[in-house]
């Protein structure tokens, strides 16, 4: 398949095709590289950067630091799971160029029941079915991806619920790269029987460990779960350490084991009080494990800058301890099904703050000696004792039976609303069978017993090799279900995807979906129904209010109504401004020396901002001086009259005003003024006009009479590029 | 019996309060260690309808014949023999390979008859 041309969007059909065929080009996990003895970018030295990426978006402020992008050292994970694998895909490329490496799919809900494998492309909720085609559609797109942005990703899904075994052994030869797979998480939240969560287990671990398979253990889920997720820090440690012992028991190397954590608490609580003590205790007791840092989820609601913020500080608690895998949780997902651009804003999260935080441990140092190491040691403590009552219990089974597990108190203390499972009861109760002093499984990556005939170099001998070390042996199944499956929905989208046709999308393409912010002057009551009537006049189908907040009782509300455009707009109706061609450096200098340019600039009005224009101006910003104009700066609230006597009296070639108050279009009215009085004087066919702000535009300046206009992200060269070719034009150069 | 468990829990917390950090750390891993070896024992010992199926797909069967062929060799009481076992002998038996095997398993009622 082609590599992909970073100005075409990717080709799903093209994916699709000759799937068969497709085998993963590498197995196991893969970390970020260091760069040694630190990454330094422009004028700033980084302490714990990992390579750059080859194309990236920068965070949004990298224009002010001449576009650097650095990446911080621990993988960045993104969770993609819309029910279209299809579209996923897409969003998974935007994904990696904000930073993501580490992809995660979630599965559709209830497949954790499903005894057996999914086959084909069904349409998923919540998530995605996750079957042999969709995850070798994804891994081949990931290829293709990680080609283009420079750095290899993950691609992560569950191995859990009754399927287990055989989710491994699917995710081992499709190159899964990373997994969760934790028997308590099957025993706890999904009901499945105690004896075949472990013993499916055991099997599946096994799996994964001969495939490289990163695991991610489930213990996140009690303070998901529990009504006061701090409080169950103790049993956490305690859940932790049963998959990890359970893991390395079976075969896994500890540094394929990762922990799932969640700082447990959010403000307005003081969160740092629970969560750094609980950070800590983790990382002294499970050091030689790795550590699946989470973003917060338990206390997260529709609004989300509250979620950005919480995470922010539980990336930072990250910085403060460790993390090898930094996680994010998109931010709206307290309110829907996670939308393509909130992907993205939870990977800045984690972007920024790391590589605000770079280095943070040669700074600061946790004081031990003080309440932190009295708090750490009491988790540990507790979580001991804990271990020790199970033990006196009769072991893990007993204790699970007693409720032991996501009791919201704290331990020792109970609340009575652990969850509790009977070892006769569950999904697939009674369901193992004792294996005969003659089983055999003649294949690789088995646990347990296993009497193969003596004298085998492989265990898959017996059958001349298996689908693990042979990949053409590996049976695939395309499509089961002839009306729900992948070709009919991209049949349908065609026209947004290849056509002329756009629409706005949040999840599918085509989808219409669209998010208005609306403040309503009214209570609470009041504005919420007052703004579903706006959305209904503004033509929106189907719309919801997804977030309020109260600004005032009776001041005000500041709402958030989601709802669909059902019309689609032709591209080839759009006027779209042609892209300014830049004159070279040398022809500009060349213009600029035959003349002698010279030019006046000021902000002019009653305006005081200055820094716009003085970066426009000087050397030392690549301003227009480093090309050779002279230049006369009369400050700031500098009259128009006066910048056009300035002009006469110095034979200015040019005058530049700044104007970024724009209050009642005082902006348009100062570019006007200045291209009459210039009129009026008898100038204006000599000198030319040219007005920056953040609210002016070429289109608005032309209409102004000015000769051109900057917005934002405007440079010296710009201005000059523009000069000098009115001056070409004018056959002066 | 709540005071009595917290009660127990003081006791502990009394002796864990001696020990050094370290020595916290060796006794957290002392007892997970303990606590998940019969579970582990499970692992080796059993095996379930998962197991055997994931057995299968890895001699090249795929998913859905995998179902039936479990199925069958369960209701034939020979889990506990491994389901490739199964499918291995029967195609040695036959003389066919592995795949046409398992199909056989599925459509033949009798095919597992006599074969352990």
């Amino acid at each position: 398949m082609n590599k992909l041309d970073i100005k075409k969007k990717i080709d799903v059909e093209e994916i699709l095709n000759d799937l068969e065929n497709y085998h993963p080009r590498r197995k196991g996990w893969t970390w970020r590289e260091k760069v040694e003895g630190g990454y330094k970018v422009e004028k700033f030295h980084f302490k714990e950067m990992s390579k750059p990426l080859a194309n990236s978006v920068p965070l949004p402020a990298a224009k002010y630091f001449n576009n650097i992008d650095p990446q911080p050292m621990p993988v960045i994970t993104t969770e993609i799971a819309s029910g279209r694998f299809e579209d996923d895909i897409r969003r998974m490329r935007m994904a990696a160029w904000h930073g993501a490496d580490h992809i995660m799919v979630i599965r559709t809900t209830g497949q954790s029941h499903i005894d057996g494998l999914l086959e084909g492309t069904p349409e998923g909720v919540g998530g995605v079915p996750i079957t042999r085609k969709q995850i070798r559609a994804s891994r081949k797109a990931c290829d293709l991806i990680e080609d283009e942005v420079g750095r290899k990703i993950n691609f992560h899904s569950y191995v859990s619920g009754v399927a287990g075994p055989e989710v491994a052994v699917l995710f081992a030869e499709e190159g899964i790269n990373g997994a969760h797979q934790d028997p308590q998480y099957n025993v706890l939240y999904r009901n499945v029987n105690m004896y075949r969560s472990f013993t499916d287990a055991a099997s599946a671990k096994k799996v994964m460990a001969d495939a490289g398979i990163f695991q991610i253990d489930g213990a996140h889920n009690a303070n998901a779960t529990a009504k006061e997720g701090w409080s169950v820090m103790p049993e956490l440690l305690v859940q932790h350490g049963l998959n990890c012992a359970f893991s390395v028991k079976v075969g896994m190397p500890k540094s394929q084991i990762g922990l799932s954590t969640v700082p447990p608490c959010a403000p307005p609580s003081p969160k740092i009080w629970y969560d750094l003590p609980y950070a800590v205790a983790l990382r002294d007791i499970f050091s030689e494990f790795k550590f699946r840092a989470q973003q917060n989820t338990r206390y997260i609601e529709s609004d989300i800058e509250e979620a950005t913020r919480t995470h922010c500080i539980d990336t930072m608690i990250s910085a403060l301890t460790s993390a090898d895998i930094q996680s994010t949780i998109t931010p709206d997902e307290g309110r829907n099904v996670p939308w393509h651009y909130n992907n993205i804003r939870g990977i800045e999260t984690a972007k920024q703050t790391l590589v605000a935080l770079d280095g943070f441990k040669q700074l600061v140092k946790l004081d031990r000696d003080g309440p932190l190491g009295e708090m750490v040691r009491d988790i540990k403590e507790r979580a001991i004792c804990f271990l020790e009552e199970m033990a006196e219990t009769g072991g893990y089974f007993a204790a699970v039976e007693k409720g032991f597990f996501v009791d919201s108190a704290k331990y020792p203390d109970r609340n009575g609303d652990g969850i509790a499972r009977d070892g006769k009861g569950g999904v697939g109760a009674g369901s193992i069978v004792e294996r005969d002093a003659d089983y055999m499984a003649p294949v690789c990556s088995v646990f347990g017993h296993n009497h193969l005939p003596a004298g085998l170099k492989k265990p898959c001998d017996p059958i001349k090799g298996c689908t693990l070390c042979d990949p053409k042996k590996i049976a695939y199944i395309d499509e089961i279900d002839q009306t729900d499956n992948c070709n009919l929905r991209l049949q349908k989208t065609v026209e947004y995807r290849k056509g002329k046709m756009i629409k706005p999308e949040a999840e599918w393409a085509g989808d219409g979906t669209v998010l208005v912010q609306l403040f309503v002057p009214e209570a609470l009551e009041v504005a919420g129904v007052a703004a579903m009537e706006i959305a209904k006049k503004m033509g929106l189908k189907d719309p919801e209010v997804i977030n309020t907040q109260v600004m005032h009782p009776s001041e005000g509300t500041f709402v958030e109504v989601k709802g669909k455009v059902d019309f689609a707009i032709d591209r080839t109706t759009l006027k779209i401004p042609p892209k300014e061609e830049m004159l070279s450096e040398e022809e500009i200098r060349a213009g600029i020396k035959k003349i002698g340019l010279k030019v006046v600039a000021g902000t002019v009005g009653e305006d005081e901002h200055s820094v716009g224009l003085r970066e426009i101006l000087d050397i030392k910003h690549g301003g227009i001086e480093k090309y050779g104009v002279k230049y006369h700066y009369l400050g700031t609230s500098v009259p128009v009259g006066k910048m056009v006597d300035a002009a006469i009296e110095t034979g200015a070639d040019a005058i530049l005003i700044s104007t970024i108050i724009s209050h009642n279009d005082v902006h348009r009215k100062n570019m006007r003024k200045l291209d009459e009085l210039c009129r009026e004087k008898g100038i204006r066919d000599k000198v030319m006009i040219m007005c920056g702000g953040t609210q002016v535009t070429r289109d608005i300046a032309k209409e102004c009479g000015m000769d051109d206009g900057f917005g934002r992200g405007t440079k010296g060269i710009h201005v000059v590029n523009s000069m000098v070719k009115i001056l070409k034009a004018k056959k002066r150069v | 019996m709540s005071e009595e468990r917290i009660k127990k829990f003081e006791a502990r917390r009394q002796q864990l309060r001696k020990m050094s950090d370290e020595q916290l750390k060796e006794r957290f891993w002392e007892l997970c260690n303990q606590m998940v070896e019969p579970m582990v024992e499970y692992g080796r010992k059993y095996t379930s309808m998962s197991i055997e199926r994931s057995v299968l797909l890895r001699m090249g069967i795929d998913s859905v014949t995998s179902q039936g062929v479990v199925s069958r060799v369960n209701e034939a009481g020979l889990l506990g023999k491994g389901a490739g076992h199964v499918v291995l002998k029967l195609s040695q038996k036959l003389g066919v390979d592995l795949r046409e095997a398992a199909k056989r398993v599925n459509e033949d009622k009798n095919a597992l008859q006599g074969l352990f």
